[in-house]
């Protein structure tokens, strides 16, 4: 099989250096945390100095501790969500497309209610209804995420697979007696790599948010460190008003960094899946290389067609 | 029309899952959320208020569970969805008085960022491969940061810093609500920073789906055809943007949830009355019966707009109005 090529853009290795190095934060964050997120004792409002890379809360706890060690529930849970999620999308999409009939009807009906329904309110919903304890347990959470958030997956997996199911080498495979899991999980898995690819790193992206979204709101312990909650407590405390920017801007920084460099790395996946948009990518630098002298147009391999357009402008 | 009815079959299908969705999960849910409800409610309401909830949720009833759910349902069809526990009011009444705000504040993002959004994803797909393909990383930022915070950071730098706008609420507070110039000014005037706020972390969305779109579309023969043809350069950009507008159309049904998802916070943030607001206090307060009422509306509202935007589709895209029967 021909290894896959995923492009080496700028976009995607920025992207990848992006999540490399908030994965590597989630792996050892907690430990070079300067000092204990909770602890209160610093002098509050300190603005970023050599002590308080980030500064303190009106609290007085450390910005850059409380960052640190809630990268790793904050990823954690939505690794775990988006991982979740992919796995019932799969599994829902590969069944709906490949056997169709009934099963792909009441498949396809499941997933657009979950699609039609709003995410969030329905997460709240189920949240407020779970028993307090289990509101903090992120793996809890987690899950719940995942329920709301397969659909989208599935629906994509489930297009492809079913144009996947006519092609010649499913046909043959059926042919030669294969069974229906081996068809689904051995020929016709491996063809979706790239869409189930970019669906899980989407739903790690809206777990991420959500899971944020869900802290800021309080609903989740509030006494578990991750960038939600911080973003909770600065609310709380106004921070806002006070212009104390050094507490509000690590966490929304790193949510929207941890978000960019999952779409750049996406980017990279639509560019592979759909050669055109591979093409719109190059920088001037590539195309003189290959011997471009003007940017593709309208998708043609470039020629002079200037004098074309200018009389069309004119008439 | 099939297609249509369908489509239609699959919203209804929804809305009567939701409606079950919110009869099951408070009987069904482990610990007994409503039974705990109950015990903490024990001598802070009246007795009549604790009756009325046990009678919504099911509790001390020795009714078969089809009997409750057939009674909810009667509840239903004549508007009452139960009494708010924290403001002791019917909750239809509640909702009535606080859903047009946020009709009024997420419809107007939605529609002004889906244009604005529309119109920059054309020209940056028109001009790809140019310098302005640098707007890509910077949309993309955009597009992550979460809704909540990007309307703190407004509130930070033009409400607070610069006193540029007003910090929070929807109008005025020495003013009287009512029909008067100055009432609306000042309601137009309160909208004006969370409706940025929305519109600036949803604009990007459109604009970098729209413009892959067009990308894809502007390789297409008919395109060339219309460039062979001699027509002039925006002829040509409106006939593929035309067909390239589709998919965002047809996959409003997605990002309108995520919209209003992301919007319900921002009242929050700035304060607006409004659904969100609610839903945050009700959640807060374990108020039940509110937190059903407004997860019922803002989903029905939902399903309104998909609808609205499958609507839109149709006339759009008149392949949908001759496909034949399959």
């Amino acid at each position: 099989m021909r290894s896959m090529r995923v492009p080496r853009s700028p976009k995607v290795l920025v992207g990848l250096c992006i999540l490399g190095i908030f994965i590597l934060l989630t792996l050892i964050g907690p430990w070079i945390a300067p000092y204990d997120p909770n602890d209160t004792s610093f002098v509050p409002n300190l603005r970023p100095s050599w002590q308080h890379l980030f500064g303190t809360t009106t609290l007085g706890q450390d910005v850059i501790s409380q960052l640190l060690v809630g990268c790793r529930v904050t990823m954690v849970v939505g690794f775990i969500a988006g991982t979740l999620a992919t796995i019932i999308s799969l599994v829902v999409g590969l069944a709906a497309g490949y056997i169709g009939g009934r099963t792909d009807e009441g498949l396809s009906l499941l997933s657009n209610v979950f699609l039609a329904i709003p995410g969030l309110p329905l997460l709240i919903v189920i949240n407020s209804y779970l028993p307090a304890g289990e509101q903090a347990n992120p793996l809890v959470v987690g899950l719940v995420i995942a329920l709301t958030g397969w659909a989208w997956g599935a629906r994509v997996l489930r297009a492809q697979t079913m144009s996947l199911r006519d092609r010649d080498f499913v046909e043959a495979a059926r042919i030669i007696g294969e069974s229906r899991w081996r068809i689904m999980l051995g020929e016709i898995g491996p063809n979706l790599l790239p869409i189930i690819a970019a669906s899980f790193l989407f739903t790690i992206l809206y777990s991420v948010g959500v899971y944020t979204t869900l802290a800021f709101l309080g609903l989740t312990n509030v006494a578990t460190w991750n960038w939600g909650t911080m973003l909770y407590w600065a609310q709380t405390n106004n921070a806002a008003l006070a212009n104390e920017w050094w507490w509000l801007a690590p966490p929304g920084i790193a949510i929207a960094l941890v978000g960019t460099s999952l779409a750049l790395i996406n980017f990279g996946i639509d560019e592979f899946i759909n050669p055109r948009l591979r093409a719109a990518g190059l920088t001037a630098r590539q195309r003189r290389r290959v011997g471009m002298a003007r940017r593709p147009r309208l998708g043609f391999t470039p020629v002079q067609r200037s004098e074309v357009r200018k009389k069309g402008a004119s008439s | 029309m099939r297609t249509a009815l369908r489509r239609l079959g699959i919203y209804v299908f929804t809305a009567w899952a939701t409606i079950t969705a919110n009869f099951v999960l408070p009987r069904l849910m482990p610990g007994n959320p409503i039974e705990q409800l109950i015990g903490k409610l024990q001598g802070r309401v009246t007795p009549e208020m604790i009756a009325a909830i046990k009678a919504q949720f099911g509790q001390g009833l020795n009714e078969p569970m089809w009997v409750q759910y057939g009674h909810y349902w009667g509840q239903l069809f004549h508007g009452d969805m139960g009494v708010s526990i924290t403001l002791s009011a019917p909750v239809s009444q509640v909702l009535s008085s606080q859903m047009w705000w946020t009709i009024g504040l997420i419809g107007t993002a939605a529609v002004v960022s889906f244009i604005i959004g529309t119109a920059l994803g054309v020209l940056f797909g028109w001009t790809r491969g140019s310098r302005a393909d640098s707007i890509i990383p910077v949309a993309t930022f955009l597009q992550s940061v979460p809704y909540y915070f990007l309307g703190t950071i407004l509130i930070m730098l033009f409400a607070g810093t610069l006193h540029l706008f007003p910090i929070m609420g929807a109008y005025d507070s020495s003013l009287n609500p009512g029909w008067s110039w100055a009432y609306i000014a000042s309601v137009l005037r309160y909208a004006e920073l969370p409706l940025t706020s929305i519109v600036l972390s949803s604009l990007a969305g459109w604009m970098l789906g729209m413009r892959n779109m067009m990308v894809t579309t502007v390789s297409e023969d008919f395109v060339l055809m219309a460039v062979a043809k001699g027509l002039p350069r925006r002829s040509v950009m409106w006939h593929a943007a035309r067909n390239a507008v589709l998919p965002s159309v047809a996959n409003l049904a997605l990002t309108i949830g995520l919209l209003v998802s992301g919007s319900l916070l921002v009242e929050q943030i700035f304060n607006y009355p409004g659904v969100g607001n609610l839903l945050v206090s009700a959640v807060g307060n374990e108020d039940y019966p509110l937190l059903q009422g407004i997860f019922l509306m803002i989903t029905f509202t939902v399903l309104g707009a998909n609808l609205l935007a499958d609507i839109l589709y149709y006339v759009l895209d008149p392949r949908t109005r001759t496909a034949s029967v399959n």
